[in-house]
Order: structure tokens, then sequence, then C-alpha cells
């Protein structure tokens, strides 16, 4: 059974990773992913003053608002000065964001070294809020996130158009007069709330990554806002959870890891698997393609020897084409040549025999089809003036194909006919 | 303070933040005028899993397995990064943000699971730097300085940042044109002929080395203070290129002398009880430097509009 707290703080951080999740989503597409890491780095001298002043006040320097407060107007600051720097014209976004982060977190570590040298019990536990630790949040500390991290996603439901607007075409925004500003001021806002939620469960280092890798792995498996908006809110909400509780289990592992590490491995699956931008889809595709031009390759020097042997243009097809003559016409090893024989017999679009292929029907047809295109593409080259017959070969081989019969149609003199190549046929020229 | 103190307790870390400034200061400036200074960032976390399994395979913090380890993780980020943003289409930006905060991640847990931190290396070191804890302890006064028994006790990370500072300033004299080029015209240089990809993954590797070799004196984090703050402020100061390349290294020295001389010495001196960490002064003094540079860089504009 698992403790009232423990149950609380899991809770806490899985809300709090789908609000990371459903803002990361809108500062991904809108280019700001990196702000959140600027954000995080400069609420530790936030965090370290706002203790210092309850600490002087006499309150409790561990009681969790006033140090979200603290962060939170640091954080703002932080944003504030990445703008003002970018506006010089000379110092680019990215490096403002650096220079930002590593001057505020510089800042905070030296206030934290001179709270270490004072009395009292000011800098206790700040440390935490580094590497974050969600095994030490207390119930009350999760519901101040959670509530933090609620607010924020009311905000992004409830702004969905002006935020989907002003991400996908700001400048149609600008044009209808929708305040752009006043919307990428909103998401800022709302990046350093998720940011300042999330330091205690996660800490202020690894924080942009609860921003980013959701919305980056969502970015992967879909093209439309509204299923990446909810599949990055779900990533976010249940690897949040999944750090946390590793790091209830075993203390020693700082939360922000776990989290990271359950959020990069959902990310590199993704990366691998996506349907269509996963790279195995990307190789497969790539592999298909070049297996579809190597066989349309293939048909059409089977044809072309045939032609070369006396078979008039447009009546080959019913004669044995040897591979050796294929594998020269197109400059291929003849293993390469024997092994795409194989694999085009297999589908039936050849037979073989001692070392020579036969078209079959079918495979007649493709070949047809695939020297109809390729000359087609060959005249209309020539046709537009180009002078080398070769390199307009060479270019014919990288378009034709997928180029329908009908386009083919379009560009030959007379549509009904195989018209003769109009360059020598036989071997390769280098 | 005599002699002798200063020589053991703060000779060290001095020599340490000079020459950490000036090789993160000269690199810096490329980073800047390539707009690649996230990568700097990134850089700087990514090489914590190398510097860690290098640390558990090895079991001693020494400096040769430790940078081969930096160079081979920071250049692997580097790889996946540029993976990640073709295969993913994400910008830069975010692809930098998913490779070096999982790479940092990694890093964490392989501390706590190898038993790294138990023995030699703790995360005070990563977060906050450590330049306070070199020391010279046989150091006995302005003869040890010549005496070769006495010098073999300098601590190793100023050999390690001495070597690593002396490639980088080699590097970058020997590639001086080339560099010049990739940093303006990468498009020129890729024209003439030029490694461009090459001469990129040497920048990266010569940046994750100087991130190693500073990431002792300074932590883990503060090194992007070094290597971005003086390149920064010297590209809204100057538009000359061996100005901002020269001058950055330093810009760089001077920011590691002067932020370690105000955490701990000067103050001391003046009889003040203050103590700071050096790293966090360091960065701090960093981004007072960038704040000043572009206050002036405004103020020098708007006298030039009015007197226009």
């Amino acid at each position: 059974m698992i403790a009232y707290n423990t149950a609380v703080v899991l809770l806490g951080c899985a809300l709090l990773g789908l609000a990371a999740g459903t803002v990361g989503t809108f500062s991904l597409l809108r280019g700001r992913a990196l702000v959140a890491d600027a954000v995080g780095h400069a609420a530790l001298p936030g965090v370290a003053i706002a203790a210092l002043i309850v600490a002087t006040l006499g309150g409790d320097p561990r009681s969790l608002p006033p140090l979200l407060a603290g962060a939170a107007t640091a954080g703002v600051l932080g944003v504030l000065a990445v703008q003002a720097l970018a506006r010089t014209g000379r110092i680019r976004e990215d490096a403002a964001i650096a220079i930002v982060l590593s001057s505020f977190y510089a800042l905070g570590v030296a206030i934290l070294s001179w709270l270490q040298t004072q009395p009292g019990a000011a800098q206790a536990g700040l440390s935490k809020f580094i590497l974050g630790q969600a095994a030490a949040m207390r119930a009350e500390d999760a519901v101040v996130a959670a509530s933090v991290a609620g607010v924020c996603l009311l905000v992004c439901l409830v702004m969905f158009q002006r935020l989907r607007a002003v991400c996908f075409d700001p400048d149609f925004c600008r044009m209808q007069g929708l305040g752009v500003q006043k919307v990428d001021l909103l998401l800022l806002g709302l990046l350093v709330l998720v940011c300042v939620a999330g330091l205690q469960a996660v800490g202020l280092i690894l924080v942009v990554a609860l921003l980013v890798l959701p919305a980056a792995t969502a970015r992967l498996l879909t093209f439309r806002l509204p299923r990446m908006l909810a599949i990055s809110a779900v990533i976010g909400a249940v690897c949040g959870a999944a750090g946390a509780w590793v790091s209830a289990l075993r203390p020693e592992v700082p939360t922000g890891a776990a989290v990271v590490l359950a959020l990069a491995a959902v990310f590199t699956v993704a990366l691998l698997l996506a349907p269509e931008r996963g790279l195995l889809a990307q190789v497969y595709t790539h592999l298909r393609r070049r297996l579809a031009a190597d066989t349309e390759h293939f048909l059409r020097a089977a044809w072309e020897a045939q032609e070369i042997a006396g078979a008039g243009p447009g009546t080959a097809g019913d004669r044995w084409a040897p591979i050796g003559a294929v594998a020269a016409a197109r400059g291929w090893r003849i293993g390469r040549a024997r092994r795409l024989a194989f694999w085009l017999a297999q589908r039936g679009l050849v037979a073989r025999a001692d070392g020579n292929v036969h078209l079959t029907p079918r495979g007649a047809a493709a070949a047809r089809r695939a020297v109809r295109a390729h000359r087609a593409v060959e005249h209309h080259l020539l046709a537009a003036g180009a002078t080398d017959i070769a390199s307009a070969d060479r270019l014919a081989d990288l378009v034709e194909h997928g180029l329908p019969p009908e386009m083919a149609a379009r560009l030959l003199p007379e549509p009904s006919a195989l018209p003769a190549s109009p360059h020598q046929l036989g071997e390769r020229r280098p | 303070m005599t002699i002798r103190d200063f020589l053991m307790l703060d000779l060290p870390p001095l020599l340490a933040a000079l020459m950490a400034g000036a090789t993160c200061g000269l690199l810096g400036s490329f980073l800047v005028l390539r707009r690649e200074s996230l990568v700097g960032d990134a850089l700087s976390h990514a090489v914590l899993p190398g510097i860690v399994l290098a640390f558990a395979i090895t079991g001693a913090r020494s400096g040769l397995p430790m940078l081969v380890g930096a160079m081979a993780a920071g250049l692997l980020a580097v790889v996946l990064i540029s993976v990640v943003q073709r295969a993913a289409r994400l910008d830069p930006g975010a692809a930098i943000g998913a490779i070096f905060t999982t790479f940092f991640a990694i890093g964490l847990v392989l501390m706590e699971t190898t038993g790294a931190r138990s023995v030699d290396l703790d995360l005070d070191c990563v977060l906050f730097g450590q330049l306070e804890t070199l020391v010279w302890a046989q150091a006995e006064g302005l003869h040890s300085l010549v005496d070769p028994v006495a010098l073999e006790g300098l601590p190793r990370q100023l050999g390690l940042l001495a070597g690593v500072g002396l490639v980088v300033a080699v590097v970058v004299a020997a590639l001086w044109r080339p560099l010049k080029l990739i940093c303006f015209d990468p498009g020129y240089a890729a024209a003439l002929g030029m490694p461009s990809r090459a001469l990129e993954f040497g920048l990266a590797l010569l940046v994750a080395a100087a991130a190693v070799a500073a990431f002792e004196s300074v932590g883990s984090i503060l090194v992007v203070a070094m290597l971005v703050c003086p390149a920064a402020a010297l590209r809204l100061m100057t538009d000359r290129y061996g100005a901002q390349v020269l001058g950055g290294a330093a810009l760089g020295a001077a920011l590691g002398g002067v932020g370690y001389a105000l955490a701990g010495p000067v103050p001391a001196a003046l009889g003040l009880d203050i103590s700071l960490n050096a790293a966090g002064v360091i960065g701090t003094l960093g981004g007072v430097m960038v704040a000043v540079a572009a206050l002036v860089r405004a103020g020098v504009r708007r006298a030039r509009v009015v007197t226009a």
C-alpha cells in the first residue's frame, strides 16, 4: 500500500508532467524550447534570496510558497535579461540564454556559499532544488506544485486558439491584430510557472527536459496539434510519476535524473520506431525506393539489351538477355545484378536460366513503361534544349521513377509509340 | 598573509582560474561567432557521463582517461544532436535540450550507481566547482617555485589545464584563417573545399577538452559562463576578428583571476569576514561584464545619435 504522502507526491508529479507536456508543446512549436533552460537556472538566486528573507523575518525557510515566488521572480528577470540582450542585435538569443543561465546560476551559487557561512538554517535543503528530490517533498508541497501546474493547464486550454495561431502563423496573427506579443508573453509566463512548479520535483538543471522531451517525442509521432498536445501531456505525466516513483524507492537517485531518463527512453523508442519520422521508417522508405528504382533500371536494361541484340524498338520482350549485359549497361557489379534478378524472379517479373533473364508478360509490361518513362524524360530534356545527351540520360535516370504513364505520354511527340533511344545503347559510359 | 600562505593556498586556484578562463575565452569567440553558444552549454553538461565512466573504469581521478572519456562523450553528444535534429526535424535548440539533459542525467545516475561519487568525484564539484580545494602543500617559500621536487606537488589539475590550454592555443594559431572562414562564411569555406565538417568536429572536441579541464576547477555548469561571457562582451565592443578572439582569451583570464580574488583573498586582505564560492563569483562577474558592455554600447550609440 502506498503511503498517503507518496501517493500525493506521485499525483502531483503526474499533474506537473501533464502541464509541462502541454506548455512544452507550444514552446517547442514557437521555437522557445531552451528559454526554459535559462528560466530553470535563473531560479537559483531567487530561491536563495527568498530563503534568506524568510529566515531573516523569522519564518520557516522551508515553506514552499515564498521560495517558489522567489524562483518565479528570478525566472521572469532571467527571461527579461535574455530579451534585453537579444535586442542589442549583436548577441543572438542562443548566446543570451547561455549568458543568463550561467551568470544567474553563478550568482545563486555565490549566495548559497555565503549563506552556508551564516548562522541559522536559511540554506538548509536548498541544494535539493538543483537536482530535485521528490522523496523529500511533503504532501502540501506537492499540492502547491500541482495547483500551479493545474492553472497552467487551464490557461493553455482556454487560450488554445490564440496559442495555436501564434505558433503556426505569427505573421497572420499580426495582420489580424491578434496581439502576438501578448500571446508570447503569456507563453513565457506559463513557461516560468511550469519551471517553478517543477523545481522541487525535477530540479532546476533538468527541468528543461520536462518541457522539451515530451513535446519532441510527440512531434515524432503525429502531425496534428491536438494529438500532439495529448501525446505530449500523457508522456509528461507518466514519466513524471515514474521518475518520482523510482526516486521514492531509491532516494539516492535524484528525481530529476530519473524523470529525464524515463523521458529519454520514450523519446529514443519514438525516434527509432515512429511510423513516419522514425529512423527505422526512414531507412525502410529509403531502401524501398532504392529497390523500386533498381527494379525499373534492371527491367529497362534487360529490354534495351534485347533491342541491342536486334529486336526493333517497341518489339523487344521475347528474347533472353544476359545478366552480364544488364550489369554492364547499369555499371553494376555482376553480383548485384544477380541478386536483383533473383528478387525479380521471386516477384514473377522475369524468368532466369543460365545467367540470362527473360521478361515475363508482366515484367515486359513494366519494362515497357520504364523505357517509355525514361525516353520521355530524355526527349523532353533534349527538346527543351539540352545538348549533352549523356547528362540527359543521367538526369532521366533520377527523375523517371514515379513518372505516371499519362505524363510520359504528354512528354513524347507520339503518345502511342515507344520511341527509339536518342543515344546509343550498351555499356554505361563513365 | 605570508608568501608561503599565498603560494600554498592562493597560487594554485589562481593559476587554475586564469588558465581555465583563458582557454575557454579563446574558444568562446568561435562558439559565439558561429552561433553555437548553446553547443558549449550542451558540451559542458554532456561530458559528465564520460568523466564518470572513465573514473569508474580506471578507479582514479587521473587526467588523461577522464579527458578521453569526456571527449568521447562530447563527440557522441554533438553527433546525436545533429542526428536528432535531422531525423526529428526539431529546431537546433530543442535537439540540444533533448540530448544534453539526457547525457547529464545519465552522468548523475552513473555517479550514484558506480560508486564514483563516494570516493573522490562528488556532486558538489560538478555543481559548484572546487577551486578552493586546490592547494600546493609542498610550497615553503619563493624558492619552491624553482624547486623541481616541490613543483611536483602542484595539483595535477593544473597540469591538465596547462596541457589543454597549450593544445587549444596551438590549434587556434595553426588554423587561424580556416577558423575565421568557417565563422563568417561557412558556405564559402565549403566551396573552397575546406573540410568544414572536420573543422566543426575539431572545434567541438576542443570545447569538450576545455570543458573537462575547467570542470574540476569551476564545475560543470559555470564552464558555460567562461565560454560565452567574455566572447559575448567583446562581441558588443569590437568588430575585429583578432581583437575578438585574442581579447576573448585575455578577458577570460582576467575574469578568472579577478573573480577568484574577489571571492576570498581580497575581502580577507581587507579584513572582511566574507568568503564566497569562487566559481560563483567568476560566473556572476561574467554576467555583470556582459551587462556593462551592453549598457556602454547602448550609451555610445545614443550619444552618436544625439551628436549626429
